[in-house]
């Protein structure tokens, strides 16, 4: 069977790993290779790499950070941020990224997907989709949680399975960092209006917030940060008590 | 591990489809030392072919017309003493007579039988991605010595392989539906997972496929 995914996710700036909490404040975390390894050891089904300043600054320190990445760990790995046209996608992909995580360029022109998707084959795309709870709308935000776009979460969540992206990472603004689990509602309701597989993202704390968005946010993946950062848990032991309650995953 | 074996010639062959470097890096860990090339000259010197890929069937068998590596790719797998081949994803499937990607795509034809899609009626999320276990039929082979049946193996596709002769499935895999995920015939072993991307299991695997 098909094991669910538990994707550590490791939101680098200035080649430092840091974690913000909703968005904003942020702290550093520690050094991306070893952290990397780590979660290669403590069996992380993938890796997640957010370059959350690569807006801003140059690149060329990221894709020697990927390449570093490349050499010493044995699993997929997804790198986003700053991406903004084809051209980027394959210079991350050339350095040893296995997918490509698009948010805001996804958005500002929606036939980068398209293209995209047929370039490098959907598999290798993900379409990263940051939403906030507007009095009762989920609006898709973007540049990084700044922009709202007042676009619809669930009709964007359509468009980019249309288009041809290969999975969606759905991340909830208003449970990020806060550790009251993930959006559970948002994660189902996207689900359910696409043939994609979707990476819940937000608001993990505990092995039951895994439980509960795989169970009933029917997310094929759950990507965390600062509970593993910080050691609060571990991959395997949150894969041990999902195993207890019947889930697949890989041990 | 930092011992490299010079006694074998590990080729991996380049024509322009998907990330390469992690092949090879997975040969760096386990201590062997490869060439990437799209140069028939070093494919023929091979005595371990790998051909990887990632993406569209068509498109990769247009790249191996375009730099002239059909032939020597054949004359490598019917070479059953001396080269070991290897076939990973896309690799795998292109081995078989024809795809069923794009319509009716045309394959190198080496293996027989055709490469399909995923039923979208009975599979509700396609591609299938993640890590899936394995369930292997030739326990015997060099390439699965010392792993275990239903150990798990990273996929990512939306076609798989349907061979006309069930007895070169070497292993088995459940997606809602059994599909091929290896297939050994003489000195040919390939796999629809990326052992590259399978983390230890993978990099066993990598090594006794070597060995």
């Amino acid at each position: 069977m098909l094991a669910k995914r538990i994707i550590p996710c490791l939101d680098i700036k200035d080649n430092k790993v840091v974690k913000g909490i909703n968005f904003e404040s942020v702290k550093s975390a520690g050094d991306p290779v070893e952290l990397a390894i780590s979660y290669n050891d403590d069996l992380a089904d993938e890796l997640m790499f957010l370059d959350i300043t690569a807006s801003f600054e140059k690149r060329k320190t990221l894709i020697e950070l990927v390449k570093e990445i490349s050499k010493n760990i044995f699993i997929p790995f997804s790198v986003g941020g700053g991406i903004s046209d084809i051209n980027d996608i394959r210079n991350l992909l050339n350095s040893g990224a296995d997918k490509i995580s698009i948010n805001t360029s996804a958005v500002l022109n929606p036939d980068l997907i398209d293209e995209a998707a047929k370039k490098f084959g959907s598999s290798t795309i993900i379409i990263a989709i940051d939403v906030k709870n507007i009095n009762g709308k989920y609006c898709v935000f973007t540049h990084g949680g700044r922009k709202d776009t007042n676009i619809d979460a669930i009709t964007w969540s359509k468009e980019v399975y249309n288009r041809g992206a290969g999975e969606i990472l759905l991340t909830s603004m208003d449970m990020d960092g806060t550790k009251q689990g993930y959006d559970i509602k948002l994660t189902n309701l996207v689900a359910q209006n696409v043939k994609i597989p979707v990476i819940a993202s937000g608001g993990a704390s505990c092995a039951e917030d895994f439980e509960n968005v795989f169970n009933e946010g029917l997310a094929s993946a759950a990507l965390a940060a600062s509970i593993f950062h910080y050691k609060e848990t571990s991959i395997t032991a949150i894969k041990n008590y999902l195993r207890t309650k019947g889930i697949d995953v890989r041990i | 591990m930092n011992i490299i074996n010079k006694a074998l010639k590990i080729v991996i062959v380049d024509y322009g489809m998907g990330n390469l470097n992690n092949v090879k890096n997975s040969f760096n860990k386990i201590g062997f030392d490869s060439t990437i090339t799209h140069d028939f000259r070093e494919i023929e010197k091979a005595t371990h072919l790998v051909l990887p890929g990632v993406g569209g069937f068509q498109d990769a068998m247009k790249e191996l017309k375009h730099k002239d590596l059909i032939q020597p790719i054949k004359d490598a797998v019917s070479n059953h003493n001396s080269v070991s081949f290897l076939g990973i994803c896309l690799g795998m499937q292109l081995l078989f007579e024809h795809s069923e990607e794009f319509g009716n795509a045309e394959g190198l034809g080496v293996l027989k039988g055709k490469v399909i899609k995923f039923n979208s009626n009975i599979v509700p999320i396609i591609p299938h991605v993640g890590w899936n276990n394995i369930n292997i039929k030739k326990t015997g082979i060099k390439e699965f010595q010392n792993i275990e049946n239903n150990s798990f193996f990273y996929f990512l596709h939306s076609y798989y392989c349907k061979p006309d002769d069930d007895t070169i499935v070497a292993a088995s895999c459940f997606y809602y539906e059994t599909f091929t995920a290896c297939v050994k015939k003489d000195n040919i072993f390939a796999c629809q997972f990326h052992p590259e991307k399978s983390h230890d299991v993978g990099l066993a695997l990598l090594k006794n496929f070597v060995s």
